[in-house]
């Protein structure tokens, strides 16, 4: 079958139903286009806002991307961000311009469920920091997104209302945990969105989406106003179509909160402003681990074309080992549904969220409450999780797991000593079918072979596109980072994509 | 290893969990297919390994100690289920 | 038959005082209305991330030093997992395998009770809200303004063998932690707790007996009596071939009993683990000396030395410096008039029988003083220069204390400078004598106790303030003249 033909628009298209009028299409602007023209007023944020929302609109009924679409504040927020703009005092480059936020980001005033039932009609008292940041710029922010269920899972199909569908084929998922910020960005929906990444939750939906996802280094970005999944692996990170967007997004988020302790005090270097289109003298690593049997064949040779594309821009590569790649699931399973669980136990319908009727004593207003709020897979994470922490059985569980992260990290030190940055799929095949892993948690749990050491790592990575296969579905090519190495991962990003056009492929849009 | 319904049984009671009869018993199975995958980490030697408690090292890091927050009760109060004036209301707890 | 003794163990739990709470910038302050010291933080909302307290660290360091303990270079906090409404992230943020403190002693010296307990260790950790069960019929209330305020944890090896050492060891802890000003030590409002563990085993042995753990015990009183009674309790049940069970037990002060708890339907799997959201906890050498230049003389050395320096007897040794503000109250007083016996005295049966009616001590510090402890001084002083009589400095005091005026001025002002002129109280000695020749008479025929009337008539004639020692020579002198 023939490749989906890519369209590559110049910005603007005639409306089908309204005669000449012209409108604002998102999906062939990006981020930094969008603000450049803002701040030269060609655009105003309302026209942009309004592009989003009318998107969001008509693409919903198909993707269902969206939890909640806060029309009235966006537009308020474009309001204000257009009388600024209008006086020349944008607060940022990111002033005006429409993001969308995974649902378990808290924002004030906003629902915020996490995608499940347990929190379906929780309005947050606070903005967390990300949001904050963002919000202190002048970002509008047009709804949250969909996801798994507080982010445990990697299609987006654990959601308590109902699965995100890939634009690109609409019997796909689009990945997960962070499906619905994915598919926003990909849709056209907005110009950027924010994700988490525990286990691969940005990159993942991103490679099967079509766009840019970057996981910063752990403690890069706070981790304050999150509803946290496993503390120790979660990171907040941007979607956008480009890398420059990505770029953007992160000089916004990233640096030392004084709200998280765990978040780094480390200088925020200019990412936007140092991208440039020659990669240097970079130092390329390639796993053999990352290359195993059981990939898809066109996975393997796009990845191998986009190395062949470095080298051609002036990289060396060189293959290396991470040799306890393969304990990696395994690891972070056990860590995480560990942290999980006990991130998880305050939800017991007390202070906020669902209380489960006709409990008749505290004993069933915790059991009940939680029974009912919790999907299957999350309950299934805090029951393992529960258990490797459980007398008799820490050490064999979690505190092996523990140790054996040491390995997996040891391993990337070892390969960073030759190499600036290691290059693999993002994952082993392109977005599978609905259902077609849901009665098999383990099948679903290797889709993040490929990410998952990464969090382990505490390493920042970024997924971009590199191709597509024969059903037209994209192909993601993931770029791994020393720790706060990200200006070299979207060093690399840039030059690639620049020289390649696989980031200006769109979905075609139903008839 | 063997996971039984005595043990998720068990460990739903610890975590407050109201399984269904159906559910115990997917989850047995569940659990005992996910055990025995992570059971391949016993095949590493990790005798004399540090544990990874945390992904980066930050150094101590401390608040002062400054009173901040003011009252913000209706805000606290607001999404809770059952509220007794400025309490959070609970079934009766016999100790 | 077997004689036994008891072994206890005591854990206590005691409030620091911080401003704010141990993870986030609420007050830390008791007595507010319900869930208004509360945030997303300590009340655990999604997304929320604890920040740790500098000064509960050094409050903890301060003990740790204070009683000979280890400082650890490294600890961790760590998460202690169960469900209970007062506890609302269901974990509570404590430490686990790694401590702030290892190690350590308490020494006291108590009635008599001459001991040192060795403590295991001290460790932070937060404290939960407030469940209120009597307030409605079927339901229970939960005020979280507590949860989240700082803990020191402090656990002794079962180093005791009665309640009354217990409870001198309860005594010497806290007045302990009050000199180091970082607890107010008030068990009645619970910023002091103590949990016993009690065992028996036959007297001699090694091996330690089954404990059972008593808690519930709201003042030192009760933990005495609790403890008393537990120990009764396990050497009946053994003497009689029972066996004691490893169990909660609570205090039942109106019923004068221990009582097993049996709500707690599962056992308590707490699956400890490190926190991941706290980096380990560090703390070098230059802070632990730090904080060991600034400690305060501590409350068993500094009675060493009212003992040794000033020559005060060990019992009032003992009650001038049971408290920090008491000692300094003295000290202060005794920096200006030297005279440490009578200022004892002075401190010992009056200001503190006043503090004690006026409550003045139920803060960590008392602020207001009947007398401030320069003029206190100046009125032993003025004994002491016999300018005024004991008798006449009681009622100068009362007015002190009335007024708030130095002694010199009341002094001056009601006139009562001690008559000590020989003339004066001769010719007062003389008119009271001249007046009363039949009693003089029967005095010098023997009936001897007339000369305290003759004393009592005396101290009329000069309105009190004749200085008593002259009046009985004088009277002496002139009574056992010849007619």
């Amino acid at each position: 079958m023939p490749p989906i033909a890519r369209r590559i628009s110049s910005g603007f298209r005639r409306s089908s139903s309204e005669g000449d009028r012209l409108k604002v299409d998102l999906s062939s602007l990006t981020l930094a286009t969008a603000a450049e023209r803002l701040r030269r007023r060609e655009l105003s944020s309302a026209e942009l806002t309004e592009a989003a929302l009318e998107r969001i609109a008509q693409t919903e009924p198909r993707l269902h991307a969206f939890l909640t679409v806060s029309a009235d504040e966006a537009r308020s927020q474009a309001a204000a961000a257009d009388a600024r703009l209008a006086r020349g005092e944008p607060l940022s480059s990111l002033d005006g311009v429409p993001l969308a936020l995974k649902d378990v980001f808290l924002t004030r005033g906003v629902r915020t469920t996490a995608a499940s039932r347990i929190l379906e009609s929780f309005v947050p008292p606070y903005d967390g920091t990300a949001v904050a940041r963002l919000r202190a710029r002048g970002a509008v922010f047009v709804g949250k997104t969909n996801c798994d269920e507080f982010a445990m899972g990697s299609s987006t199909e654990n959601s308590a209302f109902g699965s995100t569908r890939n634009p690109w084929d609409l019997e796909r998922v689009p990945g997960g945990s962070s499906g619905g910020s994915a598919v926003a960005v990909a849709a056209g929906q907005c110009l950027g969105a924010l994700g988490t990444d525990t286990g691969g939750s940005i990159r993942l939906p991103a490679a099967y989406c079509g766009v840019v996802g970057l996981k910063p280094t752990y403690g890069r970005v706070s981790r304050y106003g999150i509803v946290d999944y496993a503390s120790s692996l979660d990171q907040v990170g941007p979607f956008a179509r480009d890398v420059q967007g990505a770029a953007i997004l992160l000089e916004a988020l990233a640096g030392h909160d004084p709200l998280d302790s765990t978040s780094a005090s480390a200088d925020v270097p200019r990412y936007a402003s140092t991208l440039r289109p020659e990669l240097g003298a970079l130092r390329v690593g390639v796993p053999r681990e990352y290359f195993q049997e059981g990939m898809q064949p066109e996975v393997e040779s796009s990845v191998r074309e986009a190395i062949a594309v470095l080298e051609s821009l002036g990289a060396s590569v060189e293959n290396v080992s991470l040799p306890h790649a393969r304990y990696a699931v395994a690891t972070y399973y056990l860590i995480a549904t560990a942290e999980a669980s006990s991130n998880l136990a305050r939800y017991d319908g007390i202070r906020y969220g669902r209380r489960a009727s006709g409990a008749s004593n505290l004993l069933e207003t915790y059991s009940r409450s939680r029974e009912e709020g919790f999907g299957a897979e999350v309950k299934r994470r805090i029951m393992l999780g529960t258990y490797a922490l459980s007398a008799g059985y820490y050490d064999a569980y979690y505190g092996k797991a523990q140790k054996v992260r040491t390995l997996v990290r040891r391993d990337f030190e070892q390969a960073f000593e030759r190499c600036d940055v290691l290059v693999a799929p993002t994952a082993p095949t392109t977005a599978f079918a609905l259902g077609e892993k849901l009665d098999d948690p383990l099948a679903m749990y290797l889709s993040d072979v490929l990410t998952i050491s990464v969090n382990l790592a505490g390493l920042p990575a970024l997924s971009l596109p590199c191709g597509v296969d024969g059903e037209g579905l994209p192909i993601g090519l993931q770029l791994i980072g020393k720790p706060f190495g990200e200006q070299a991962l979207l060093g690399a990003g840039y030059a690639y994509e620049q020289a390649t056009d696989w980031h200006r492929q769109r979905p075609e849009e139903p008839s | 290893m063997k996971i039984t319904r005595e043990q998720v049984r068990h460990v739903a009671a610890l975590a407050r969990l109201a399984l269904s009869a159906e559910e115990e018993e997917t989850l047995a199975s569940e659990l005992e297919a996910i055990l025995g995958y992570v059971a391949t980490l016993d095949e590493l030697d990790t005798e004399g390994v540090p544990p990874t408690a945390h992904a980066l090292d930050t150094g101590p890091v401390f608040r002062d100690d400054e009173v901040r927050n003011g009252p913000q009760v209706e805000a606290l109060l607001e999404n809770a289920p059952d509220r007794a004036e400025n309490f959070f209301r609970v079934p009766k707890i016999i100790e | 038959m077997t004689t036994f003794e008891a072994v206890i163990g005591l854990e206590v739990h005691a409030q620091l005082l911080t401003r704010s709470k141990l993870f986030c910038a609420c007050s830390a302050e008791f007595g507010a209305p319900p869930n208004t010291h509360v945030c997303p933080v300590c009340a655990a909302f999604p997304g929320v991330l604890p920040v740790t307290n500098r000064q509960a660290v050094e409050f903890a360091i301060r003990a740790g030093l204070a009683a000979g303990s280890t400082i650890a270079p490294t600890s961790r906090w760590a998460r202690k997992h169960y469900f209970y409404p007062d506890l609302p992230k269901a974990y509570q943020i404590s430490m686990y395998e790694a401590p702030i403190c290892i190690g350590g002693a308490v020494r006291f010296s108590d009635g008599g009770i001459d001991k040192q307990v060795r403590l295991v260790r001290i460790h932070l950790e937060e404290d939960a809200g407030k469940n209120i069960h009597d307030a409605q019929a079927d339901a229970s209330l939960v005020d979280l303004n507590r949860a989240g305020v700082p803990l020191l944890e402090i656990v002794s090896e079962p180093d005791l063998r009665s309640a009354a050492e217990a409870a001198a060891y309860l005594r010497a802890l806290r007045s302990i932690l009050q000199y180091l000003e970082v607890c107010d030590g008030n068990m009645e409002e619970g910023s002091f707790r103590c949990d016993a563990n009690v065992s028996v085993r036959p007297a001699g042995s090694e091996t330690l007996g089954t404990r059972a753990e008593i808690k519930n015990m709201n003042s030192f009183r009760s933990v005495e009596r609790a403890i008393e009674h537990e120990i009764v309790r396990q050497i009946e049940l053994v003497s009689s071939g029972g066996t004691v069970v490893q169990e909660t037990r609570l205090w039942d002060a109106d019923r004068d009993l221990t009582r097993s708890m049996r709500s707690k339907e599962f056992a308590h799997d707490y699956r400890y683990f490190p926190d991941p959201d706290l980096p380990p906890l560090v703390v070098d050498e230059r802070w632990t000396e730090a904080v060991r230049r600034n400690l305060p003389e501590l409350p068993a050395a500094r009675r060493a030395r009212f003992e040794k320096e000033l020559g005060l007897p060990a019992y009032d040794a003992e009650v001038l410096t049971a408290r920090r503000d008491v000692a300094d109250y003295y000290e202060a007083a005794l920096a200006n008039h030297r005279n440490p016996k009578a200022l004892a005295n002075w401190v010992m049966e009056s200001i503190l029988r006043i503090v004690r009616e006026r409550k003045l001590d139920e803060r960590l510090r008392i602020t207001r003083w009947p007398v401030a402890p320069g003029d206190l001084a100046e009125l032993v002083a003025l004994i002491d220069e016999a300018t005024i009589s004991g008798k006449i400095a009681k009622a100068v005091f009362d007015e002190m204390v009335a007024t708030g005026k130095p002694p010199r001025t009341i002094v001056a002002e009601r006139g009562l400078v001690q008559v000590t002129d020989g003339a004066a109280i001769g010719a007062a000695i003389d008119r009271v004598l001249g007046a009363n020749p039949d009693k003089v008479a029967e005095y010098r025929a023997g009936k001897e106790k007339l000369f305290g009337f003759f004393v009592g008539q005396v101290m009329k004639a000069t309105e009190g303030k004749a200085n008593p020692q002259q009046v009985n020579e004088l009277l002496k002198e002139r009574l056992g003249a010849g007619a």
